[in-house]
């Protein structure tokens, strides 16, 4: 199979759209990546300094129901309180809304698709319902801006962003020999940070580290921390003092300070095994569960002579004769799927940034929950499986099936023609099965959901 | 495409699916036992020390000096921690008890991930290479007239350890799935010609209309619940307590083995207050499973296994990390609880592994198996080789009354 434009839009993007046209070259996809980010121009989430409530406004009034309790004012500080963790959450639902708008109208899917790799590479979790917000607002800072740069930028980005301390319990993390272990006569190392960042940031599982690399990784790794406002703070007295060695590499010895971090992430992004275990994934995600040797080697060597340059990367992804070969063998994930059938079906963006609180629960969040995907993201931080076989399961199937069905009813009554809509759905070549039952069911949203149920529709 | 091949094709899938068991009528499916195996794979690594507490050892109280208030007598030894009280009269009553320092083969990256793989798969990574299947499912392959609705794989994710070529039933009590016949002769034709969505939805469209016929069976489950005194304290409607009804359901009508997860043990931070929340849900679990098993509890046994076990030492951050030897918790009818069986290995830096955790004494698949063989009667050879393949057993765990 060589290269079409529906293949590009499905395989390497968001899905076909009636509104939006796919791109017509390889070319022009790297154009559109390599250019100006324009729907999250359009559809801005803010950062998070600016997004109300605030990390710390959350914290002063939980601070104020704690000190009230047992007083007369007990009453009115619980209701404060609940009424900023209530805006928190309605923050997390608008800026799920925000992203799938962005889906539904870009030209630069894959974009939106390597925001996604990503964030799920570095996979955090919220603690606490009230921290869900700052979820998006991470992947906004830390992974969104440096798709198409430099992965050690994006690794020092993420390695020091608060919600990845906060996650993996670097934030209060110190050295058995800082001087705040002095002072409380006790050591408080955490290895959670240290040890994912070599497990499944960078070298992966089966790479050259052992137990004694993460130990002194973490120690290497004291001091990143945050302020009360949650914002990125390294506390030298958290820091472990004197020389660390990771890899048969030493860092530091002076006075601890965030370069020495700096300079073992750098040399972590451009381990040859980082090379490795980035470019296995990346072609797994997109091409196949188990993606051709070829291509693999292929996207090391990029990684390898550009010095982990991600756009370099996606020009030979999208440039590789094996990513067009290959049978369209990989599922959607459910959040895919979804972000696919709102804009297959031409889902108005205004439509869905409308959405209420609980409506975004009902119709989307607990939906992409049945399907296997929950919203509030993967339960461990290796993210989501790949395998076909993770996802297409007889409960997956059912939240599947039962959206699809569904779908057109939330839409309201102006429901495509589904013998249109199976040829906009699908592609100039739909599966000929698909544009029969498309015309055969007994209402628009039998049909619509059957198209969308169809393994054509679900596999890329 | 035209109509006469569609319901052609349409009939030549009626065919392939009645030959699916899940479509057989459920009357004629037969249970190879009357016993429950119930196997919940605790996510997280769970501090086997904090859950069940050698008070006993000398060493303890200097590793563990914030986390040792408020512990259950539990004999001269152990204590058990204080949040297990809820089960407490089941460890009175001989249904729930521990094997203590037990681990898989796995050893010294404590990765989470490799870790749970290793503990479902249940294989040595010394011995054998990869295995792609769970040992749960390897032992159902070894027993005939398994059939699918005997084994329920229940929650929203997959796990590795009921994965493989026996059938096992996954399903979710959240999942709902309500259409048509003729969509559903719709489905069936645009699925046709790829298996993995044709079976998946199928078995979706099976057992979602089972569910339907198999109202009563909830309800008189929901009855035995709110009879029950025990049950006061337990909110209904909580995920993992869905889960566990789910499972009692079944295991009343044809299912005899059961399996699910339950996360949150990875408690790297504030102990004292995020372990507790583990293991509530998991006492929610075994008493709904109690109440709502009815007579079916008393052959039961429940097996709660977890990928590794913690730093014998608490962290700075009132926490523990990612360690090696941990506990086997276990219960039902069946069982002869109120114990913590084990060889205890001792908390003195010599003893501990690495000079930082626990030292495994015993495989915990070695637990495994004797509980199969005494629950299930499943020979040892089968055990040893097919089941867990290189595995010695060693001694009678002794864990099945």
């Amino acid at each position: 199979m060589p290269f079409t434009p529906t293949l590009a839009e499905t395989r390497f993007g968001v899905g076909l759209s009636p509104r939006v046209s796919p791109p017509e070259t390889t070319a022009a996809m790297l154009d559109r990546l390599a250019g100006p980010d324009l729907v999250a121009q359009r559809y801005a989430i803010p950062n998070s300094t600016e997004v109300t409530p605030s990390a710390s406004e959350y914290s002063a009034a939980a601070r104020a129901r704690r000190e009230a309790s047992g007083t007369p004012r007990e009453e009115e500080a619980d209701k404060a309180f609940k009424a900023i963790r209530t805006q928190a959450m309605i923050r997390w639902a608008e800026f799920s809304t925000i992203a799938l708008a962005r889906s539904i109208e870009t030209q630069d899917g894959l974009r939106e698709r390597l925001v996604r790799f990503w964030a799920d590479h570095f996979t955090i979790r919220a603690k606490g319902g009230q921290n869900l917000q700052f979820v998006p607002i991470y992947i906004e800072e830390a992974i969104r801006p440096h798709v198409t740069g430099r992965f050690s930028d994006m690794l020092k980005a993420v390695i020091t962003h608060p919600r990845m301390l906060i996650y993996l319990d670097q934030n209060r993390s110190f050295g058995p020999n800082s001087k705040r272990a002095e002072r409380l006569g006790r050591g408080g190392l955490n290895e959670n940070l240290a040890r994912e960042l070599l497990e499944l940031h960078t070298l992966g599982v089966d790479g050259p580290y052992t137990q004694h690399d993460v130990r002194e990784l973490a120690e290497l790794l004291t001091g990143l921390s945050h302020d009360g406002d949650r914002q990125f703070d390294f506390r030298g007295h958290y820091a472990e003092p004197g020389a660390e060695t990771v890899l048969g590499q030493s860092y530091g010895g002076d006075k601890p300070s965030l370069s020495d971090i700096h300079a073992v992430l750098d040399d972590l992004a451009a381990h040859p095994a980082t090379a490795e275990h980035l470019s296995r994934k990346l072609a797994r995600h997109f091409i196949a569960d188990v993606p051709p040797d070829d291509l693999v080697m292929a996207l090391s060597a990029t990684y390898r002579e550009t010095g982990g340059a991600l756009l370099a990367m996606a020009a030979t992804l999208v440039g590789h004769p094996l990513s067009w070969s290959v049978e369209k063998q990989k599922v959607k994930q459910p959040y895919d799927f979804v972000e696919s059938a709102l804009r297959a079906v031409d889902v108005a963006p205004q439509k869905l940034l409308a959405l209420d609180r609980k409506e975004v629960q009902r119709y989307l969040h607990r939906p992409l929950t049945v399907m296997g995907q929950s919203p509030r993201g993967p339960v461990g931080p290796d993210g989501w499986p790949e395998e076909a076989e993770a996802w297409v399961t007889p409960q997956g199937m059912a939240g599947r099936i039962d959206w699809a069905m569904r779908l057109p009813v939330v839409l309201g009554p102006d429901l495509p023609d589904p013998r249109r809509f199976v040829h906009g759905a699908l592609g100039p070549e739909p599966d000929e099965a698909v544009v029969f039952a498309a015309g055969a069911a007994e209402t628009p949203a039998e049909a619509i959901g059957i198209v969308l149920a169809s393994p054509d529709f679900q596999r890329r | 495409m035209d109509r006469r091949t569609f319901l052609r094709n349409g009939l030549a899938l009626g065919c392939s699916t009645a030959a699916s068991p899940l479509l057989t009528p459920m009357a004629l499916a037969s249970a190879p036992w009357e016993e429950r195996l119930i196997v919940i794979i605790l996510r997280g690594g769970m501090d086997g020390v904090d859950v069940f507490r050698p008070m006993g050892d000398p060493a303890f109280a200097a590793l563990r000096p914030d986390l040792a208030e408020g512990g259950l007598d539990a004999g001269p030894f152990y204590q058990l921690h204080p949040a297990l009280a809820p089960i407490k009269p089941l460890w009175d009553a001989g249904e729930f008890g521990a094997v203590h320092a037990v681990s898989t083969p796995y050893r010294d990256k404590r990765s989470h991930f490799d870790g749970q793989d290793l503990l479902e798969a249940g294989s040595d990574p010394n011995v054998d290479g990869s295995t792609r299947d769970g040992w749960l499912n390897r032992m159902l392959q070894a027993v005939p007239g398994v059939e699918a609705s005997t084994t329920f794989a229940i929650g929203l994710e997959q796990m590795l350890l009921t994965t493989g070529s026996a059938p096992v039933s996954r399903w979710s009590p959240d999942a709902r799935l309500a259409i048509s016949p003729q969509a559903q002769r719709l489905l069936e034709l645009v699925q046709h010609r790829d298996p993995l969505f044709r079976q998946a939805s199928a078995e979706a469209i099976a057992i979602a209309s089972k569910m339907d016929a198999g109202a009563e069976i909830a309800e008189a489950g929901d009855e035995m619940m709110m009879a029950s005194p025990m049950m006061a304290e337990i909110q209904r409607g909580r995920p993992h307590v869905k889960i566990a009804e789910f499972a009692a359901d079944r295991l009343r009508e044809d299912a005899r083995v059961a399996a699910f997860s339950l996360n949150g043990w990875d408690t790297h931070a504030a102990q004292d207050r995020t372990l507790p929340r583990a293991l509530t849900q998991l006492t929610d679990t075994i008493l709904t499973l109690k109440t709502r098993l009815g007579p079916a509890w008393s052959k039961t046994c429940l097996l709660a296994m977890t990928e590794f076990g913690r730093t014998a030492r608490q962290n700075g951050s009132g926490g523990t990390d990612h360690g090696t030897g941990g506990a086997l918790i276990y219960a039902g009818g069946a069982v002869r609880g109120g114990q913590v069986l084990g060889d205890w290995p001792g908390l003195t830096a010599e003893a501990l592994y690495q000079e930082r955790d626990l030292m495994p004494t015993r495989d915990i698949r070695g637990v495994a198996a004797w509980a199969m063989h005494d629950l299930l009667g499943i020979d040892r050879p089968t055990l040893e080789s097919a089941i867990f393949p290189g595995l010695d057993m060693g001694e009678d765990a002794k864990l099945i009354a």
